[in-house]
């Protein structure tokens, strides 16, 4: 089996934990754009949904 | 009769160590019924490109090999996963998400795990290879092969079998971590589950707008996003039934066939059997575990300032694997109360982890796509 090719450097976690912090900051923001949206969404289209439910 | 068995002399032990790995993918797929749609097709075509001199891939000085071909027309430009996302999106219902938004929050946080892998990889790797390992947390292959791809890891190949193997092993993983994380009255708190109606507009307009959020965001993983939301469209619309139909199973199944055995052809011995790949699998366990563990801190962080308190074990749903994780919710909740019906909501939250999922991969590109 070949060697491991990967080294190894313990000080990269730390500097790329920065990449975890705007990843999760940016995750959260968009899903919480989107959920906005979806609750807006709802909000607007209710009546409307309770019209076609009536209708059927 | 040399030329009967001067092929033979090529054949070396590498190889029918892929042979038996191929039979234990083979075995994992009819047996245990673990991912069988693709598990199968990757553990024959791992037999199919690992025998000496195969004609099935490009040799040197030979012509090209089919899996080469489909290689390069399906999956070195993502052709492949970015159809497949297409039926995909026509099978998910949105509907338990679309009713209560709020459980978005949930596959936000089960992406933890990416992030936490990536920088845990990238004490073994450069940042690009890091990158695409990490993202085997996503639970999802068609994005692990995008983002591979897109930032050129030089091990796409265990990325895929990584990322395939660990959707099917959700079962198996996820079970002793959310024990682990929770108390048993905790896993027996009920939530009442009011299914709100949703209008036929929203169910329209939410690919629509997550496609635009996304792409404004995103924009390199504006064609995941955008390929999943389409074939929602299509199902939601009303008025394409038969292309709903087809994309969720004709479609689906024919891209599956070819997707599978085209990413054994990345299987062979050489650039597989190799340390780093069981580094890789370890990664995407890490990735796995730390997934599901967001979801669930996730859940009992929020518990401290509700009133009405959530079972913190939906947010280990927040992983993209679908339909399995929100499965293994409900079987677990079952499991400790026989009357606590937990499926509609780990179903929403597992759709969320879907959306969550694709976005950090369009995140992940953003970082580090130049």
């Amino acid at each position: 089996m070949n060697m491991l090719t990967a080294s190894f450097e313990p000080m990269h976690f730390v500097d790329n934990l920065r990449y975890m912090g705007l990843g999760m900051l940016g995750i959260f923001i968009v899903i919480g754009v989107i959920m906005l949206l979806t609750l807006l969404l709802n909000k607007l289209t209710e009546d409307r949904s309770h019209d076609e439910s009536e209708d059927q | 009769m040399e030329v009967l068995y001067q092929n033979l002399l090529q054949l070396d032990w590498k190889m029918i160590v892929m042979w038996a790995i191929g039979a234990i993918l083979i075995y994992l797929a009819i047996k245990k019924d673990m991912e069988p749609t693709l598990l199968l097709p990757m553990g024959f075509g791992a037999i199919l490109v690992n025998l000496p001199l195969s004609g099935a891939i490009t040799q040197p000085g030979a012509e090209e090999g089919p899996l080469s071909i489909l290689y390069g027309a399906g999956i070195a430009n993502e052709l492949f996963p970015l159809i497949l996302f297409i039926g995909i999106g026509a099978m998910i219902d949105f509907g338990p998400l679309l009713s209560n938004p709020v459980l978005m929050l949930f596959g936000a946080a089960a992406q933890f795990g990416i992030f936490f892998t990536l920088c845990t990889a990238s004490m073994f790797f450069d940042i690009n290879d890091a990158a695409s390992i990490a993202i085997i947390g996503a639970a999802d292959g068609p994005t692990s092969i995008v983002v591979g791809q897109k930032l050129q890891s030089n091990y796409i190949g265990a990325i895929m079998v990584a990322a395939y193997s660990y959707m099917a092993l959700v079962p198996i993983i996820q079970p002793p971590i959310i024990k682990l994380l929770t108390t048993k009255k905790e896993r027996m708190i009920r939530m009442e589950y009011t299914q709100k109606p949703v209008s036929r507009i929203t169910r329209i307009l939410f690919p629509i707008c997550i496609t635009i959020i996304a792409g404004l965001i995103a924009p390199a993983s504006v064609a995941l996003v955008g390929f999943l939301m389409f074939g929602n469209l299509i199902r939601e619309c009303g008025v394409l039934e038969s292309l709903s139909e087809t994309a969720q199973k004709t479609l689906a199944n024919l891209v599956t066939i070819f997707l599978g055995i085209t990413i054994a052809s990345q299987m062979q011995a050489d650039k597989f059997l190799r340390l780093d790949t069981l580094l890789i699998l370890g990664l995407g366990l890490v990735a796995f575990i730390f997934d599901t563990a967001g979801g669930v801190i996730f859940a009992k962080i929020l518990n401290i300032f509700l009133k009405k308190k959530i079972n913190p074990m939906i947010g280990a749903a927040g992983i993209s694997a679908f339909p399995m994780s929100g499965r293994v919710v409900h079987k677990l909740a079952l499991k400790e109360d026989p009357t606590n019906f937990l499926l509609m909501q780990a179903t929403g939250v597992n759709v969320s982890g879907q959306i969550a999922s694709v976005i950090a991969g369009g995140l992940i590109l953003n970082f580090f796509l130049h």
